[in-house]
């Protein structure tokens, strides 16, 4: 069980990375983007066959970044200059990855076993460490390595968010999300900024792939099915449970939901009656379950407010009767 | 300082519906220039607005600013020129913005973007200043989402975001229009005093004729995508709305009385 949560909280890590950049795409720029099926697997699909070719994992996995970049763009100017409807730029965008993935994989599934990956580097590097801690902890995960690279690397994306988003570009982009005529009247090109927007959005996304293949041990043409969805259940969960009244505090609830969903799942696969293949039902609902209990609670919160307030109105009439 | 040569705009042009919006515009604003547009809907003069800040492209004619023919480039790079307040308070800044963040994309409005910070120790204490003069206190509430500003407040806020860069050339579309009439007068104070300290050439479109006469050193009225008169200097100083009606009915022979013109 422990070793279980162990491993959901390594792999919401490593989503986070892909739930940052659907936070970007879907919230930021208002862009509600479907290209994340597809370019997590270019992702993957770019760091397996570099490093099956002997190529540095980092490197490879710095290369499943570009090649996501340059996905996103294509969807932005899809969407920009092709005016073609966001949905639709995405949807077409991932339809078309597809055939590109299988082109760069050459085949359906490329394993990374016997490879050396990310992983296998820094759970090496990690081994010291490793054996000093299971002498204090009594329950042993495998290894530390992964959830410490894992909290590091979150960090650093995060940090680099946020301060981005600061940025006199970063702001520009954050207002293509909120008023479009608004920027394009002080000098923003509306259409660069949602391009890069987009690009910056999927080579988070095609980089959180890479590093999800290497860490499973194989790339899959099918791995990114549904991936937008879990990507918004991260987004989503994110900030019912922790708050986004501000960018900093946006895109920790974002990380932070990518791995309550992802104990959420383990947890929900431990219960006899449900099956691997009702992951995305279940993911289905705990949205649908993120997104109405909020509004749930509001209405209740208010109405509650509201009877409370007429009670009072009513004892201090009451009262000037009496007085009276 | 602003030169409108010929322009003609027709939409749906070859179809039933189609409507010639602008017929042969000429227009020629000197530096310190502030002309206000009135004129019934449907005259053109949003049009006009639309086609000078480059949302629209002129089908025949040029559009000159500091001699420069601008009439090809696009809204964004014609931005750098222009400042721009509309008519909806909420569509000139960004609601889930703070108001700094807001006034730091404004800045941004000369200044190519770079990757440094949008708001800077220096830029801030800039701001609070800059927004001092508007006297509704908004220099204490730098870091509020404008989308938790009253719609007068927003509106302040707008007119000095397109003005505070001192644009070359300041269009007012109808920026008054959606505001009660406590924070109408506001706004017009404001524009009054803003467009005098930076002197700022603008061009103002108003329904309010009382607004018309009462601001600017020259006056344009339009009609069916035509500038059928115009007063400047000491003539302008001595029209009335009145006077203006009776013009309007002179040279159309209509009343023009139909429409909204008449919110005096």
């Amino acid at each position: 069980m422990i070793t279980a949560l162990f491993s959901s909280v390594e792999a919401g890590l490593l989503y986070a990375l892909m739930a940052l950049g659907v936070y970007i795409s879907f919230r930021i720029l208002d862009f509600p983007d479907l290209t994340v099926d597809g370019s997590f697997v270019t992702g993957a699909a770019v760091a397996s066959v570099l490093i099956v070719g002997g190529a540095n994992p980092f490197i490879a996995s710095l290369a499943a970044l570009g090649a996501g970049f340059l996905a996103g763009c294509a969807t932005g100017l899809l969407h920009t200059k092709g005016k073609i409807n966001p949905l639709l730029s995405g949807i077409l965008m991932m339809i078309a990855l597809y055939s590109i993935n299988l082109r760069i994989m050459d085949k359906p599934n490329v394993p990374l076993l016997q490879q050396e990956t990310v992983m296998t580097i820094i759970t090496e590097a990690f081994q010291r460490f490793d054996q000093a801690l299971t002498t204090f902890i009594p329950f042993v995960p495998k290894t530390w390595a992964i959830i410490v690279f894992g909290v590091l690397l979150v960090t650093i994306v995060k940090v680099v968010i946020d301060l981005f988003l600061k940025t006199e570009v970063g702001l520009a982009l954050r207002a293509v999300g909120d008023n479009k005529k608004m920027i394009a009247s002080f000098s923003g090109n509306t259409d660069r900024l949602t391009i890069i927007g987009l690009g910056l959005s999927n080579a988070l996304v095609a980089f959180s792939g890479a590093l999800i293949a290497q860490y499973s041990g194989f790339s899959d043409i099918g791995m990114g099915i549904g991936m937008i969805v879990i990507g918004l259940a991260s987004v989503i969960i994110g900030e019912a449970l922790f708050g986004a009244k501000t960018i900093v505090r946006a895109t920790l609830a974002v990380i932070l939901g990518a791995i309550v969903y992802r104990i959420v799942i383990t947890l929900a696969l431990r219960v006899q009656f449900l099956e691997t293949g009702d992951v995305k039902l279940i993911t289905a609902l705990i949205v649908i379950l993120a997104l109405v209990v909020p509004q749930m609670v509001a209405t209740r919160a208010e109405k509650q407010r509201k009877a409370r307030k007429r009670g009072a109105a009513v004892a201090s009439t009451q009262a000037d009767y009496e007085s009276v | 300082m602003l030169q409108l040569k010929q322009i003609t705009k027709v939409f749906n042009e070859g179809t039933l519906d189609e409507k010639v919006a602008l017929k042969h515009i000429e227009l020629s604003l000197q530096p310190g220039d502030f002309v206000t547009i009135i004129g019934s809907n449907g005259a053109g003069k949003s049009t006009l607005m639309n086609i000078i800040s480059g949302r629209l492209a002129p089908d025949t004619g040029e559009v000159v600013i500091d001699g420069k023919d601008v009439t090809t480039m696009s809204e964004h790079d014609r931005a750098r020129y222009i400042g721009r307040v509309f008519q909806d308070p909420m569509a000139g800044t960004a609601p889930n913005m703070t108001i700094e963040e807001n006034l730091a994309i404004a800045y941004n409005r000369t200044v190519r973007r770079t990757l440094q910070f949008g708001v800077t120790k220096k830029r801030r204490e800039f701001f609070k200043e800059t927004l001092a003069t508007l006297q509704l206190g908004l220099e204490n509430r730098l870091h509020a989402k404008v989308g938790l500003l009253s719609g007068g407040e927003r509106q302040a806020l707008s007119l000095l975001m397109a003005t505070f860069t001192k644009p070359h050339v300041l269009l007012l579309d109808e920026h008054t229009a959606a505001l009660d009439p406590a924070r109408a007068q506001l706004i017009t104070n404001l524009t009054k005093q803003i467009v005098e300290q930076y002197r700022l050439t603008t061009l103002m479109v108003t329904h309010n004729m009382e607004q018309a006469v009462q601001l600017g050193n020259r006056l344009i009225m339009m009609d069916g995508g035509q500038i059928i008169f115009e007063a400047s200097g000491e003539e302008k100083k001595k029209l009335t709305v009145e006077a203006l009606l009776q013009e309007f009915q002179r040279i159309r022979g209509s009343q023009f009385a139909s429409d909204r013109a008449v919110l005096v």
